[in-house]
């Protein structure tokens, strides 16, 4: 073969991989493993965590802010510490409150940010005081059970469902 | 007279000890090609031909295979996911399963008997017809003239092709998934985007098939170097080196793999 | 054993082989051989098949290093050189292989070029007209463009001739130059052998059985057997010689000194006769 054409299309080949090497990098994946220059930590304790785990995303409005850096037990307040690693292009006030809820009935749990009303946001370190924890599924429908059997005669079974649902923690 | 249970440890030994042997060989010639890679680095064109050889040559069955394959995952992966409501991950299990697993391992297998079989055969027959002595006869070293630029032509074709290979088998997958099939497009990319990481599942990948590369090519070589110089001799080194390299590959792989994602 | 009249050139030998011995495993092929090959000479190796006769080129090429003795070409021991200075001295070597050898995935012009190309700096051209000029010797000058595989029998031993020359070489090895050929291509090759030889003043080896072909074009033969040289001399004087092992060599006896059997037991024994009353 002439080297002119085998040149060419050896330029092609390799022109051809570097264009799929940064088409896995750039329309497949995302560039999270990388640096965390850009990113601010926060703290937050729950309860019950149910079944979150480390690299959940953590939504805002429904928009990824984050992820979850770091979970782990403490065994003083017997809650579980999860840390959480936002995007610093997002800022959030101080008395922002985290929940941990599932996207779909049966799909992946997520960290809920629900901003509130300070004038002063949340940097560096800090700590989200207002959490609520994940939802178990098997409580609801025994509180649920228990709730409709000691209504029954009132017939008022949707407020007790309601009532079941695990409250807010200041 | 040996009992048969003395046989069989024996036969354990022996083979191990055989194992453990070839392993050093192959290591040693690894070693040699490297050191004597001069050549190949000064003069690139040779390495530009075994490029060719063994890259170029190898893309229409990597495409096609890619294509097929992820259009494959995205048919049964729809058939699983829709049992959970769950189509719009279908492009995460094609994308995880292509860029993690299968665009480097089944990239490898078909490289390892495309082009794996085609050095083998190569440097097997310029053994057998003289052409390597004649080579050494006329001061030229082998080793660097003929081995070392197929080396390094497979180690850089290895990756880009594995590349080559997931990409169409994720586009393969977007054809099946959502044109055929009707899995919401924007769905299909983001969950994609959102799931699988650059860093942990592309990259590794990546790092995974340039170590096939470097498998595939030295154990083509060695058998092609190593050959009997009989016909017999080159067609059982081609056999050899089809079913070592895949061995080698899916050994390596599984050893990758609890490597790079026991943490997940 | 009898040995002819010695040659007239003692002084100027390109090669002297001292009391060599080599084995391949447990199997000595040679055993403490004695050879000289003088400058600007054809000399012809002959022996039956399996006698050492290509362990003797591989031996002067360096590829293979003797158990005892010494091999010296150009005054210097070659299995004693270091690999730079080894791969130095083979520049001054040409080898034609068996069946040539020639690099199949390159054409005639590229065969004959390798070796410009990997250890001369020279030019494109120069190159070509270097190419061209081998290749005209050969009478194949014509065929440049081919590829090895399109080449006949006869052909593709020009072509490595004309490769083995490329770098005007001192010493040439032939390594059964004639195996296969025609008769017409064998008196091609044979009087290329000499012409080459004697313009280029350069030394061949030939290593070969072909009896007839080589009393025609050599200056001076060795016969060997069984790893020792059997008998030497000029092609007169072995047509003239009455040893028997020449002798059944040369008129291609079957059996002789040379037997026709391979070493066996007693024919009647190893089929049982012997236990017949």
């Amino acid at each position: 073969m002439e080297r002119a054409a085998l040149d060419f299309w050896v330029g092609l080949f390799v022109m051809a991989g570097f264009a799929a090497l940064m088409g896995l990098a750039l329309k497949v994946s995302n560039t999270n493993g990388f640096g965390n220059s850009s990113s601010y930590r926060v703290e937050a304790s729950f309860d019950n965590i149910g079944s979150l785990k480390v690299n959940a995303p953590i939504k805002s409005a429904g928009v990824v802010v984050g992820r979850v850096s770091k979970i782990r037990f403490d065994n003083k307040t017997f809650q579980a510490d999860v840390t959480l690693k936002l995007d610093s292009r997002y800022a959030f006030p101080k008395d922002t409150s985290a929940s941990i809820m599932t996207s779909g009935l049966l799909g992946e749990q997520y960290l809920a940010l629900d901003a509130g009303g300070d004038s002063k946001n949340l940097v560096n370190g800090d700590k989200i005081r207002l959490t609520q924890s994940a939802v178990v599924l098997e409580n609801l429908i025994s509180q649920f059970l228990y709730s409709k059997a000691s209504d029954t005669p009132k017939n008022n079974s949707n407020q007790g469902a309601a009532t079941a649902l695990p409250g807010t923690h200041p | 007279m040996k009992s048969p249970k003395q046989n069989i440890i024996t036969r354990i030994g022996h083979g191990s000890i055989d194992g453990i042997w070839s392993l050093g060989v192959i290591a040693r010639f690894l070693m040699q090609i490297v050191l004597r890679s001069g050549t190949s680095l000064r003069r690139f064109s040779l390495v530009i031909r075994e490029i060719y050889a063994s890259g170029v040559r190898s893309l229409i069955i990597i495409v096609v295979s890619g294509l097929f394959v992820g259009m494959v995952l995205a048919l049964q992966g729809y058939q699983t996911l829709e049992t959970y409501g769950s189509e719009q991950s279908l492009g995460i299990l094609v994308a995880l399963s292509l860029v993690r697993e299968l665009g480097p391992v089944v990239s490898a297998l078909l490289f390892a008997s495309r082009a794996g079989s085609a050095i083998t055969a190569e440097v097997g027959l310029m053994k057998t017809t003289e052409q390597l002595q004649a080579m050494e006869m006329m001061a030229v070293d082998p080793v660097a003239r003929i081995v070392a630029p197929r080396f390094w032509g497979g180690v850089i074709s290895m990756p880009l092709l594995a590349a080559i290979f997931s990409m169409v088998g994720v586009y393969g997958g977007y054809l099946i998934g959502v044109v055929l099939l009707g899995v919401d497009e924007g769905a299909f990319w983001s969950q994609m985007q959102s799931a699988v990481s650059l860093r942990q599942d592309v990259l590794n990948g990546v790092i995974k098939s340039i170590v096939f590369g470097f498998a595939v090519t030295t154990i083509a070589l060695f058998e092609g170097y190593d050959s009997m110089p009989t016909a017999e001799g080159i067609s059982r080194a081609t056999t050899r080196t089809v079913v070592n390299s895949s061995l080698a590959i899916l050994a390596l792989d599984f050893v990758l793999t609890a490597f790079m994602f026991k943490g997940m | 054993m009898f040995i002819f009249t010695k040659l007239d050139v003692p002084t100027d030998n390109l090669i002297e082989i001292r009391d060599v011995s080599f084995a391949y495993r447990e199997r000595p092929i040679l055993k403490g051989i004695n050879l000289t090959m003088p400058r600007g000479k054809v000399i012809a190796i002959m022996g039956g098949s399996g006698s050492g006769k290509t362990t003797l080129l591989r031996l002067i090429g360096g590829q293979l290093r003797p158990d005892q003795g010494e091999v010296r070409v150009d005054g210097k021991i070659i299995h004693q050189l270091k690999l730079a200075e080894l791969y130095q001295m083979r520049r001054k070597m040409g080898m034609l292989f068996q069946f040539g050898a020639l690099f199949t995935d390159m054409s005639v012009f590229e065969n004959v070029a390798f070796q410009m190309r990997e250890h001369t700096d020279l030019s494109a051209e120069m190159i070509h007209d270097l190419v061209l000029l081998k290749l005209q010797a050969v009478g194949l000058r014509g065929a440049q463009s081919l590829m090895p595989h399109e080449l006949s029998g006869g052909m593709a031993r020009r072509v490595a001739l004309a490769r083995a020359i490329a770098l005007d070489p001192m010493l040439i090895m032939y390594d059964e130059p004639f195996t296969g050929l025609d008769p017409i291509s064998m008196g091609v090759i044979g009087n290329l052998i000499r012409r080459l030889t004697d313009a280029l003043g350069l030394t061949s080896i030939l290593v070969t059985h072909d009896i007839e072909k080589s009393l025609q074009i050599v200056d001076y033969i060795y016969f060997i057997s069984n790893g020792v040289v059997e008998a030497e001399g000029t092609p007169d004087q072995i047509r003239a010689s009455k040893l028997p092992f020449v002798h059944q060599f040369v008129h291609a006896e079957e059996d002789g000194p040379v037997p026709f059997h391979y070493p066996a037991p007693d024919y009647a024994s190893d089929l049982g006769l012997s236990r017949l009353p």
